[in-house]
């Protein structure tokens, strides 16, 4: 049995999927803003390690979201859609983004829910740049994907296969390991 | 549903709601939680209104395309749920300062408009160059266990923990929280 995208739930079609990408966003940003993560102080905070809220939110929803999009994969009713990345693309991307992230204290969702709470630094500084900043990525990226993006390419490969392993052999550990961590974190009044 | 008024609920509670989310954006709309492409898709729209359509042509966007798609409407929906949990719990209002920034910076709003612009700069070019961010990277790639997603966000974490200590320590002089 093929255990991809053999999904029993009949998907709706594109106008429909607008109106729900909507919806998935209003609670994703009331999700957000709940926890804290519309704010420059928490966010800061986390990358300061003064306050761990942002990572206790998104370890969180790692072992959910994994669990469950493993477990329904493995009843054929979703795929998987993981993104190619190389060392010159997830490497050095991800430090110019840290950089990035630690100057602006919002990143691209939590800016918009920034926007939504009401703070004009994500509005008219924040989400202007990335504007621009995303502009000049498309003007560069003939140039940049020559010399960059294609180092070290490893493609769309999960962990599990990439060693080859039962992807459950992965899932349960990590799952475990995070929670523990998380534990970890409490224990130690952070 | 007194708890919906709340301003904060515990970051566990909400890391689990969002993984609960995510399980749904799988199963109904076979697409992960992610946001930065739709900045570059609005990006390529505004340039469009003052170049053209011969905006469309160029590599990135040809592949991107530049419409207005699922993720996008997500992004218009995280500013519409976040302003309405902050405005049923108080917790609305107007800002230009952030106070950390205030504490160590002072309270002169131009100056945190342009160092916020110079960060959503390197932010923008750095979640394309890194092709998503910490909702595409940080949550739904890491939890699909996707090697790029995975490097991409301790990447994240490492550059973002380095500079912001670098800010608050170095250059704002040794401030204490």
């Amino acid at each position: 049995m093929n255990s991809e995208g053999n999904n029993t739930f009949r998907s709706p079609g594109p106008g429909t999927q607008k109106i729900l990408g909507l919806v998935f966003g209003i609670l994703f940003g009331f999700l957000l803003h709940k926890g804290g993560a519309t704010k420059y102080d928490v966010i800061l905070g986390q990358l300061l390690l003064r306050d761990h809220t942002v990572i206790k939110i998104m370890l969180s929803a790692v072992v959910t979201g994994m669990l469950g999009i493993y477990l329904m994969r493995s009843l054929g009713w979703v795929r998987l859609y993981p993104k190619s990345g190389s060392l010159g693309k997830s490497l050095f991307g991800g430090l110019v983004f840290g950089v990035g992230f630690a100057v602006l204290g919002y990143c691209p969702g939590t800016i918009s829910g920034a926007i939504g709470n009401g703070y004009l630094d994500a509005l008219a500084g924040g989400l202007i740049g990335i504007l621009i900043g995303t502009g000049l990525f498309a003007a560069l990226y003939p140039g940049m994907k020559k010399a960059v993006l294609k180092k070290g390419d490893f493609g769309d490969v999960t962990l599990p296969e990439l060693l080859k392993i039962n992807p459950w052999f992965i899932v349960i550990p990590l799952a475990i390991a995070i929670t523990g961590f998380l534990f970890w974190l409490e224990k130690q009044g952070w | 549903m007194n708890f919906l008024l709340e301003a904060r609920w515990s970051p566990y509670v909400v890391g689990i709601a969002i993984g609960v989310l995510s399980w749904l954006s799988f199963l109904i709309s076979r697409k992960p939680i992610a946001c930065s492409t739709s900045f570059a898709r609005t990006s390529g729209m505004i340039e469009r209104i003052f170049r053209g359509e011969k905006v469309e042509a160029k590599a990135y966007y040809r592949e991107i395309g530049i419409s207005i798609d699922w993720q996008w409407m997500l992004v218009i929906g995280i500013i519409i749920g976040a302003a309405v949990s902050a405005l049923i719990s108080g917790d609305f209002h107007w800002q230009w300062v952030p106070h950390l920034w205030a504490a160590a910076f002072g309270t002169d709003a131009v100056t945190r408009v342009i160092v916020a612009l110079l960060g959503g700069i390197l932010l923008g070019f750095g979640a394309r160059w890194a092709g998503g961010c910490t909702s595409g990277h940080g949550i739904s790639g890491t939890l699909q266990l996707a090697l790029s997603s995975w490097i991409a966000a301790i990447s994240f974490f490492a550059g973002g923990i380095v500079t912001a200590h670098l800010i608050f320590q170095v250059l704002a002089g040794g401030g204490k929280p």
